[in-house]
């Protein structure tokens, strides 16, 4: 890290850390408010049904409730985050005349204790119709199937085409070509606080919500808009997140239940939904099938790529939409095709909706591409490392069509996981590597949802003793979003971390952001922080220059709170001093920064792109399938890095959830039913499961980021599943094409393996 | 019919009466307001709720008030001495072994009641002592540098 920055690349703690070290951060789960009553939410026990009546009147008599809403009690819309594209927003939140799946809510009450409101929901009698229901998307897209959505032919909600070259022609000329087919599972956010919202709807019709969100703007939005209120008149509050992972950035039932039962009654209602309601009626991670063709030359060269792919998209439409557009998209990452087709077709069935998750389509992706394309490079002889290297992203590579890459660093990191690799030597039998190459986006340029304004955009002021206090639309949730936000901020002003007081995710007094999803805070925001820090900076500089009457040749600067020449860094005067007249000078007017950011002219998908390889090593128990993961290593560019705490802290616990995601997550079913709605039941990465990580971190400068810095959120968590899979290979010599990865599909495997070396012997 | 219940939380005594129903973890976060004590599961599961109740990390969503009854209850909110952090506190700040902050907690007092048995735990005893929690954000390997790091004394006094 070069030393000309003074705050970027320090070892810092969180800016939240204090508060959270000591449990005195609130979170939403935390607040009472005075005359607070509690809602519960009750949800359809079928799949698909007509609802036939609803009779609410036995809990309304219960002792202690306040008061019960229906479907009838809501105007009737339907949500969705697609404001460009109404025919998306499909979703009621309170169901009035059909229920999709289980967990589809159809009433809600509130109450003066959630035992009250819990047994008022036995109350509550709902005459159901069940209807034909169908639960994989392969049925679903079949001529005679229900039909979940009327006038959605086939349950075809969402088709997305993209391509270049001439597929066709260039698959002539390969001399390698093989067709696999793999399948993605889906996998819960598991967020530790689940999804919760206090609403409090007062006498002059305005709304006040707290809840634990990605995107407070959005929530205050969709609110207004379901709601019929104006924008305004609806402040969101993100207090502290307890995660998020994608499942919180759309309007969900604890939020709408909340404000519904808050506008009738006139009083705070809160929602907290429980862990089983946090599993089955929550979004999810979607489920994929995918199809894949690769075309290659002998020597490697990757002439063409097909995929198609069929998505199962439960109930709703969520943001499906665009997992199904960026697994099409991040399917031809990291590498050079001059010829690429993509078919993707989003197909709702009875089952809990699918949507955002961390990685956002690619993680399966990942897992499809870079095991087929170890599998070709077996056929071919050619060294796992080394076809990646023949056909990697290179700077200033442009998608046809799709996008333009500045920074990349992929053929480094390859470098040092070839190095990494050669030093693990010879490994025991029964133990692998696997490896996968990865791309990501820094937000998304998207604008489905139709905001006019700009997509970041970030306010300082500095006040009279020169601490500056920060606001912004961004989105803490964890993943470190204050503390990156405010280095950058001390940065480009010169001063210390500990002089910036950051307020972030109130509408009420931030300017908005479109919140924390697609790894778009760092760059975006950053960029919207770094331009308010820069305007307020070259006000102070005005006043500066003046005083110190400074020839007009020389530039000033501000370093570590000392306001300066550049070229004779001691002459200069204290930032605390010019802060204090210029504010004296400006007739008492504090000082303010305004910056915003929205990318233009950078492509369909983003303004930057971080890249990355990561080598997975495992331990196979051939007796029992089980195997252990020994190290992940990771090599990854994300541009300069603001805050290296927080990337290893990313890279860690992606390791965590992409690991579990091709080692043990899952959520079978049967008829719509999720079997395992319980942490106990829900396997995940525990502490004891956690192999070594390492990062070595490849140097980049991205010239669209703020100092250089690109994503390091969501990226980390596109290759270890297909890393795994790789490595189970290596080791054991078993192809695994369905995820998760489990000791049971590894046995089956090694069985069917030994059968059939036992009949060509 | 609600009883009496005589705890003593941080050094605090408190006389309630509360419902026999009651979990600890309620008396905590409703009755006292000691909210920096989460809820993850409500079945034992997450470890967000665990607190060291007379010296034994345990999970306050799993345990009767009225079991707790005469007991010592130490939670996250006794860990520091006034504004001065505990060690283990300082050691989670330094190596960023949290994220969203919602296991913190609980990640704390099982780790407090692991040092207090074992001060010295090997990096696979820690793994194991932290395993009934769960923390979705950090990939626990911060975590465990971070008790490594106490573990070898370097956030003894003064230092």
């Amino acid at each position: 890290m070069s030393s000309k920055y003074s705050v970027i690349g320090q070892r810092v703690h969180r800016v939240d850390g204090p508060e959270k070290v000591t449990g005195n951060a609130k979170y939403t789960f935390d607040l009472v408010l005075p005359s607070m009553l509690y809602g519960k939410i009750l949800r359809s026990p079928y799949p698909h049904a007509k609802i036939l009546s609803i009779d609410t009147s036995k809990a309304e008599k219960l002792i202690g409730v306040k008061g019960v809403v229906t479907g009838k009690d809501t105007l009737g819309k339907k949500q969705g985050i697609w404001r460009r594209f109404p025919e998306l927003c499909d979703e009621e939140i309170l169901c009035r005349e059909k229920v999709r799946y289980i967990g589809d809510p159809v009433a809600a009450v509130a109450a003066i204790d959630e035992d009250t409101a819990e047994e008022a929901l036995d109350l509550i009698e709902v005459e159901y119709e069940p209807l034909p229901a169908v639960y994989d998307p392969m049925e679903a897209i079949k001529e005679d199937a229900p039909q979940i959505h009327d006038g959605v032919e086939l349950n075809i909600n969402v088709t997305r085409h993209i391509e270049w070259g001439d597929v066709d022609e260039a698959f002539k000329k390969c001399d390698y070509i093989r067709e696999d087919q793999y399948r993605c599972s889906s996998q819960a956010h598991m967020c530790m606080e689940t999804h919760d919202a206090v609403a409090s709807f007062d006498y002059s019709g305005k709304l006040t919500v707290w809840t634990s969100t990605q995107s407070a703007y959005y929530i205050q939005a969709l609110l207004a808009g379901m709601l019929d209120l104006r924008e305004g008149d609806v402040r969101v509050i993100k207090p502290h997140t307890g995660g998020g992972f994608g499942s919180k950035f759309e309007l969900d039932s604890s939020q709408f239940c909340a404000c519904i039962l808050s506008m009738k009654l006139c009083k705070p209602v809160k929602i907290v939904l429980t862990r089983e309601e946090e599993f089955t009626a929550t979004k999810r991670r979607t489920p994929m099938y995918y199809y894949l063709k690769l075309g290659a030359k002998k020597d490697g060269i990757l002439l063409a790529k097909e995929a198609r792919v069929i998505t199962d998209g439960g109930a709703y439409t969520g943001m499906g939409a665009t997992a199904l557009y960026l697994t099409g998209f991040f399917s031809s990452f990291p590498y050079k095709y001059p010829n690429y087709r993509y078919d993707g077709y989003r197909v709702y069935t009875n089952t809990g909706p699918t949507s955002a998750m961390r990685g956002f389509g690619a993680p399966q992706a990942v897992f499809a591409g870079e095991s087929q394309l170890d599998m070709l490079a077996e056929h071919l002889g050619i060294d796992p490392v080394e076809i990646r290297r023949k056909n990697g992203m290179t700077p200033n590579y442009e998608v046809p069509g799709q996008a333009y890459i500045q920074s990349c660093g992929l053929h480094q990191c390859l470098d040092e996981i070839d190095k990494h690799i050669k030093k693990r030597g010879k490994l025991p039998p029964n133990r692998g590597i696997g490896i996968a190459a990865y791309g990501f986006m820094s937000g998304g340029i998207f604008n489905w949802f139709d905001t006019p304004y700009a997509f970041s955009s970030a306010l300082i002021r500095i006040n009279i003793d020169g601490k500056v206090d920060l606001f912004t639309g961004a989105c803490e949730i964890g993943q470190g979003s204050d503390t990156t936000l405010s280095m950058i901020c001390a940065e480009e002003l010169g001063i210390r971390l500990e002089d910036i007081r950051i307020h972030a995710g109130d509408t009420g007094i931030c300017p908005p952001d479109l919140g924390s999803w697609g790894s778009r805070e760092t760059l975006m925001n950053g960029n919207a922080v770094k331009m308010a820090a820069a305007d307020a900076k070259s006000q102070l500089m005005e006043f500066a220059a003046a005083k110190m009457g400074v020839n007009i040749t020389y530039d000033l600067d501000i370093k570590d709170r000392w306001i300066h020449i550049v070229n004779r860094p001691e002459r200069g005067v204290s930032y605390f001093d010019i802060v204090k007249q210029a504010i004296r000078g400006r007739d008492g007017e504090a000082i303010i920064g305004r910056g915003h950011y929205t990318p233009h002219r950078k492509g369909m998908i983003s303004p930057a792109y971080s890249f990355g390889l990561q080598a997975a090593e495992v331990d196979v128990d051939p007796e029992t399938g089980r195997y252990k993961l020994i190290n992940v290593t990771t090599a990854h560019e994300s541009g300069t890095v603001i805050n290296p705490v927080g990337i290893e802290g990313q890279l860690e616990g992606a390791i965590m959830m992409a690991g579990g995601y091709g080692f043990c997550e899952d959520q079978p079913m049967d008829d719509g039913k999720i079997l395992n709605p319980s942490i106990a039941d829900y396997k995940l990465i525990r502490s004891v499961d956690m192999p070594e990580t390492e990062i070595l971190e490849i140097d980049t400068y991205e010239p669209e980021g703020p100092f250089g810095a690109k994503e390091a959120g969501e990226g980390l968590t596109n290759p270890t599943a297909g890393a795994i899979a790789n490595a189970v290979y290596n080791a054991v010599g078993v192809r695994i094409t369905d995820l998760p990865i489990t000791p049971e599909k590894v046995l089956r495997a090694l069985k069917e393996k030994e059968k059939k070396g036992k009949k060509s012997k | 019919m609600k009883k009496e219940l005589k705890l003593t939380v941080n050094g605090q005594p408190y006389e309630l009466y509360v419902k026999p129903k009651t979990l600890l973890v309620q008396v905590l976060r409703d009755h006292l307001a000691l909210t920096g004590t989460k809820r993850g599961c409500n079945e034992s599961s997450c470890g967000a709720c665990t607190v060291i109740l007379n010296g034994m990390a345990v999970k306050s969503c799993s345990i009767l008030a009225l079991q707790a009854d005469g007991g010592k209850v130490q939670t996250v909110e006794g860990l520091a001495s006034g504004t001065k952090l505990h060690p283990i506190q300082r050691a989670f700040l330094d190596h960023g072994a949290f994220q969203c902050g919602f296991c913190t907690s609980g990640m704390l007092m099982v780790s407090t009641a692991l040092l207090n048995e074992n001060p010295k735990p090997t990096k696979e005893q820690i793994k194991e002592g932290i395993d009934g929690n769960i923390c979705r954000c950090t990939g626990y390997n911060s975590i465990i540098r971070a008790l490594t790091a106490v573990a070898k004394g370097e956030y003894k006094e003064g230092k």
